[in-house]
């Protein structure tokens, strides 16, 4: 059923008796062309894209649990491409790009809110870091904006100005950042898929790789063997357990990071705000919640749960740039595992056996990539060669010094 | 999550800095295919989810390094030792192969 008004009032006028599921639940065919392991955005966004621009729909998405029950539920819905580094910049751009029309392109409202991200600066040498970000990104093809002090107050007339130590002297605005609704696009990337005959299959746990000399030639699942020509890993968070299987380390660490969101409250906030000082950052979802998140809690995990020292440093870092978000109760908080590369960007590559190709990497901020993620990895698997858009993103350019490192922050992890 | 120094007590995590990996061993550089070593030793993690030696450091205390072993997916701690304990049997333990 295509969605529109017109089928939302017709709907509406018959007591909606009639909605149709917007995925079916098939059991799993015997052999597949592609098998997508990971039934988050990134693994839904691919088989879409294979089926879109590739033409390959005998592909079955495998998903341990429920479709985006792993980090793709648990972001921080936001979208923005505000980088430094030229691979990362370009990545991100088209990207956002595909945030723009993937409305119109899946038939279903992700709810995509393009009301700026707006990075605060609290020094002459953190607005002068910014200017070269800004000029990077302009370069790039991507919009930014250097507001200053005044600017900036103007837009968020309640914010600590004047704090002692952290006042806030400008801020590097890209207004097409926002955010979009994540189970949405969960939902949206699986109906699309679903829709081109592509089989998601829930509650299906890859517990093996089938390899015969040095090629993938299935998977085993909690619900019986899978052949399948190629396979795609795109289970960031578990990517060293799945990698593990084929007897392949990574550079990656797996660590938890928590987001938290507050009772709900009238428009406050229109747009992404950051922390420049500390780290923090928070935006108002459209239910009136205030949602925000730091950094992470730092150690090696798969709990899906944090500790408090580091919910009272990201509170501590959301008061000092906003007094009154000390009147509200936060309502929620959670953890998500992500991948942890070794420079804080992300892979998207092939791997030493043949027919099996890795997403993974995505750092805190797998999100916005999920639909430049997904068209690319669709490219990489359907022509077995990877497009120029994530060619840098190699699994082997830690061993080349072909880093690509945001922060500057070396092999350590839990500091990118 | 509260780790036992065995110095200090039992202290709050916000007490120690993480530094990772314990069971990584830096590889001789004079060795053969040390640049590959090298490789794997500075970007290479097992990462398992489960058992976990790692190295914390008590910043905020006894500014000990300490080898904790804890389990990545529920955050138990089954033993905290100090560093240079482990590093003075590894010692002993090349000595005695002579």
């Amino acid at each position: 059923m295509k969605y529109s008004a017109f089928t939302l009032a017709y709907e509406a006028l018959r007591g909606h008796a009639d909605w149709k599921p917007a995925w079916r639940e098939p059991e799993p065919k015997a052999e597949y062309d592609v098998v997508i392991v990971g039934g988050g955005g990134h693994g839904l966004a691919t088989a879409y894209y294979l089926a879109k621009e590739h033409g390959l729909s005998n592909v079955a998405v495998v998903e341990k649990g429920w479709i985006g029950s792993g980090n793709a539920g648990r972001n921080t819905t936001i979208i923005r491409s505000n980088y430094l580094l030229p691979a990362n910049t370009q990545f991100y751009e088209w990207s956002m790009k595909l945030w723009e029309g993937l409305e119109r392109d899946l038939n279903y409202n992700v709810m995509v809110s393009q009301r700026g991200v707006l990075n605060l600066c609290h020094s002459d040498a953190q607005r002068d870091a910014f200017a070269r970000r800004g000029n990077a990104m302009r370069l790039n093809g991507v919009d930014a904006q250097l507001l200053d002090h005044s600017e900036v107050r103007a837009m968020l007339p309640f914010l600590d100005y004047d704090n002692a130590r952290f006042p806030i002297r400008g801020g590097l605005l890209q207004r097409r950042g926002g955010t979009a609704r994540h189970d949405a696009v969960v939902w949206g990337y699986a109906r699309a898929a679903d829709r081109r005959g592509i089989d998601i299959i829930q509650n299906c746990e890859v517990t093996g790789l089938t390899i015969r000399n040095g090629r993938i030639s299935g998977v085993e699942t909690a619900r019986g063997p899978i052949r399948a020509g190629k396979v795609g890993l795109a289970v960031a968070g578990n990517s060293s357990r799945l990698a593990a299987m084929a007897g392949l380390r990574l550079p990656i660490e797996s660590h938890v990071i928590q987001a938290f969101v507050t009772e709900g409250v009238k428009p406050v906030v229109d747009c992404v705000l950051t922390f420049g000082a500390g780290h923090f950052y928070i935006s108002q979802s459209d239910k009136g919640g205030l949602v925000f998140g730091g950094d992470l809690d730092g150690y090696n995990s798969y709990a899906q749960r944090g500790n408090l020292p580091t919910v009272e440093d990201i509170v501590e870092g959301g008061v000092a740039l906003w007094p009154g978000l000390g009147r509200l109760r936060v309502l929620r908080h959670w953890g998500g595992i992500i991948d942890m590369s070794m420079d804080g960007s992300p892979i998207i590559d092939r791997t030493p056996i043949d027919g099996l190709y890795l997403n993974a990497g995505w750092c805190y901020g797998g999100f916005k990539a999920t639909p430049a993620s997904g068209w690319c990895f669709a490219h990489l698997i359907a022509r077995d060669e990877p497009h120029p858009l994530h060619a840098a993103f190699r699994l082997d350019r830690f061993a080349a010094g072909m880093v690509i490192d945001e922060k500057g922050q070396g092999a350590q992890p839990n500091l990118h | 999550m509260r780790i036992i120094c065995p110095y200090c007590g039992e202290r709050g995590n916000e007490e120690f800095s993480y530094l990772g990996d314990a069971s990584l061993l830096r590889p001789d550089p004079a060795g053969a295919g040390a640049m590959h070593a090298f490789a794997d030793y500075v970007y290479l993690r097992d990462n398992p989810r489960g058992s976990h030696r790692e190295f914390w450091y008590h910043a905020a205390g006894c500014r000990s390094w300490l080898i904790v072993t804890r389990n990545t997916s529920t955050h138990d701690i089954t033993r905290v030792e100090f560093a240079c304990d482990v590093a003075a049997a590894r010692m002993a333990s090349f000595e005695d192969e002579g």
